[in-house]
């Protein structure tokens, strides 16, 4: 039989002191990180996945000269792209998969019957989707910094966070968008990638499309945000950018597309599995 | 003082009315049970107790609010133990219980709920670790880390085996005696006969018994069931259906066992015996037993017979 001390009720029922918003937030972002850190898959594919990227690159561009008569390795070009890469690798797909996924598991309805402010919930996967993005990010241009000559100057760095922060808050809201739309945790990998992938080419990430591109190619890339972020991102190692590294155009072409990934995620987000959608569902197929 | 008030609750799902006029109370501190076969509507019920369900008409008031319309406060006084809620694999037992906690403006000790739950000792260990039954508790645990003022618990045994059920029984028990309101549905007759301080009874969106579990089952205290078989005779035969006919009981036959559910078990018995040594057949594996909670519920869900024969001489 279970015993229970039932005197400490009467001093448990006199107050009840809500939690302050901030509080919650950042215990939510802190909860959603550790998630993160625990999903190795997740971790290997955000992290390291374009770290090899990285590697690659590095060995197939080595000695070409990309740009005559300056002393730029080529990593100059690459590097920024990828780094932008694994930052919409954190965002956008591990939060459309992710979140599914705990859709999928009855996480989420778990979490609608508790006093936790629904914005809070998707403010802590938007923040801890910025954080790990940032982490992504960081370990690329190390990298590229150490051992493949990357350079950037000074004064761009503070464009390059504000570019940065504002195009990893968009691609988190627009994961927290394709979860909203995505069936199960099955398909969620798929849509996720055949949205971002096919984009990634036409977007300056893993190649330039830079010289002169196909005009329909152009404008495919100009119509999604990534190549926005890329060269939004790009210029701030541009070794032939003479004007600001500052690309408010761009940034506003981003913001756009996230404020728009916010209000599918709001209108159409669900708590409750789909009917069908397993208990385990989707855990195996995670890419 | 009602902690939660339902009157003429309605709610349809196209054309199937889910729940068709339901009405009922919970008192403080009561533990009531809403038992019914699956797809009575139980659970419809207990999710517009929640908020997470719309109604189509009737009034509901749960501490006071419209679940309908209340927002984040009215969820922090309320715990919900979900039939399928996932728990977070990446997480340590203590660790879901903390995270949880942290939004309730008011918290159990972490360490009060493993033992009220009976995890103690299992707070470091992963939940993907636990077995299906402890990870049950950690969805009670789950629920009780707010310290709420009424507990909505749907199907808490439902998959277990007998021994899990009756630790969980155990368990609810101890909740009882926090004083906690509890509120939960059930299809096992015998777990709320154990639980349940009041029953409804819910068939098909409506409540069509309600009391304490003593007073469901005295519905049926002046009833004796007769149960035979008749081997060697031809159950369909005329001379049989005469016979049962002639008894005060309701008949029907089910895997070729008679029943008999009578009011005069003596003068039926007298009947039966008679005119089986007349017939020179043998009234095998004859007994003679007060109805059991099982045959009550499953009478008043529409479930207990087989079909009805003897009466009218309809097809068997």
């Amino acid at each position: 039989m279970v015993m229970v001390k039932t005197s400490d009720r009467g001093a448990a029922m006199s107050e009840r002191t809500p939690p302050s918003v901030m509080a919650l937030l950042l215990r939510q972002i802190n909860y959603q990180n550790r998630l993160f850190i625990r999903t190795p898959i997740a971790a290997f594919f955000t992290l390291v996945f374009p770290l090899i990227f990285l590697v690659l690159f590095g060995a197939l561009f080595e000695g070409v000269d990309v740009a005559p008569g300056l002393e730029v390795d080529p990593a100059q070009f690459y590097a920024p792209g990828l780094a932008v890469f694994a930052a919409v690798s954190a965002t956008y797909t591990n939060i459309g998969i992710g979140v599914t996924i705990y859709r999928d598991e009855g996480v989420l309805k778990r979490i609608r019957g508790t006093p936790l402010p629904r914005w809070v919930y998707m403010g802590g996967v938007v923040g801890s989707g910025v954080v790990v993005a940032v982490a992504g990010a960081l370990i690329m241009l190390t990298v590229g910094f150490l051992l493949y000559g990357l350079e950037m100057e000074v004064r761009n760095a503070l464009s390059a966070v504000v570019t940065f922060v504002v195009g990893v808050a968009s691609f988190s809201l627009l994961g927290l968008a394709l979860a909203a739309v995505a069936p199960s945790g099955q398909s969620a990998p798929a849509l996720a990638n055949a949205t971002l992938l096919p984009v990634a080419f036409v977007s300056n990430v893993f190649i330039s499309v830079r010289n002169n591109p196909p005009a329909w190619l152009d404008l495919v890339g100009d119509i999604f945000p990534l190549k926005a972020f890329a060269d939004a991102f790009f210029s701030a190692f541009d070794p032939f950018e003479e004007a600001s590294a500052y690309k408010p155009w761009l940034l506003l072409r981003i913001g756009v597309w996230g404020l728009a990934g916010a209000l599918v995620a709001v209108g159409k987000f669900r708590w409750e599995p789909s009917t069908g959608a397993g208990r385990e569902g989707g855990r195996r197929s995670r890419r | 003082m009602s902690v939660v008030t339902v009157t003429d609750l309605a709610k349809s799902y196209g054309t199937v009315k889910a729940v068709n006029g339901l009405s009922f109370t919970v008192e403080a501190g009561e533990v009531f049970a809403l038992l019914g076969p699956n797809g009575a509507g139980k659970s419809t019920v207990v999710e517009i107790l929640e908020g997470h369900r719309s109604r189509d008409s009737g009034e509901v008031a749960v501490l006071g609010r419209d679940p309908g319309s209340a927002g984040q406060e009215y969820r922090d006084r309320i715990g919900i133990v979900l039939q399928e809620a996932g728990i977070e694999r990446e997480l340590t037992v203590r660790e879901a219980l903390v995270h949880y906690g942290a939004c309730y403006s008011r918290r159990r000790p972490v360490d009060e709920v493993l033992d009220l739950v009976g995890l103690t000792g299992l707070g470091d260990r992963r939940t993907h670790q636990l077995s299906g039954g402890q990870k049950r508790r950690v969805d009670l645990a789950l629920g009780l880390i707010g310290d709420p003022e009424v507990l909505f618990l749907d199907e808490p045994t439902t998959g277990f085996d007998p021994s899990a059920r009756r630790q969980s029984w155990e368990m609810i028990e101890g909740l009882k005696a926090l004083g906690t309101t509890i509120l939960l549905t059930s299809h096992y007759m015998d777990e709320v006969q154990v639980l349940a301080d009041r029953v409804a009874v819910v068939v098909n969106g409506r409540i069509v018994a309600e009391g304490t579990p003593d007073e469901l089952r005295g519905r049926a205290d002046h009833e004796t069931i007769i149960r035979f078989r008749f081997p060697e005779v031809d159950a369909n035969s005329g001379p049989v259906m005469e016979m049962l006919g002639g008894l005060a009981g309701r008949t029907s036959l089910r895997n070729g066992v008679f029943e008999v559910c009578t009011e005069q078990p003596t003068t039926d018995l007298n009947l039966l015996t008679q005119w089986a040594i007349g017939h020179g057949g043998a009234l095998e594996g004859l007994e003679a037993t007060t109805p059991t909670l099982e045959d009550v519920y499953l009478e008043m869900i529409g479930d207990g017979h087989g079909e009805d024969v003897g009466q009218g001489g309809g097809d068997v």
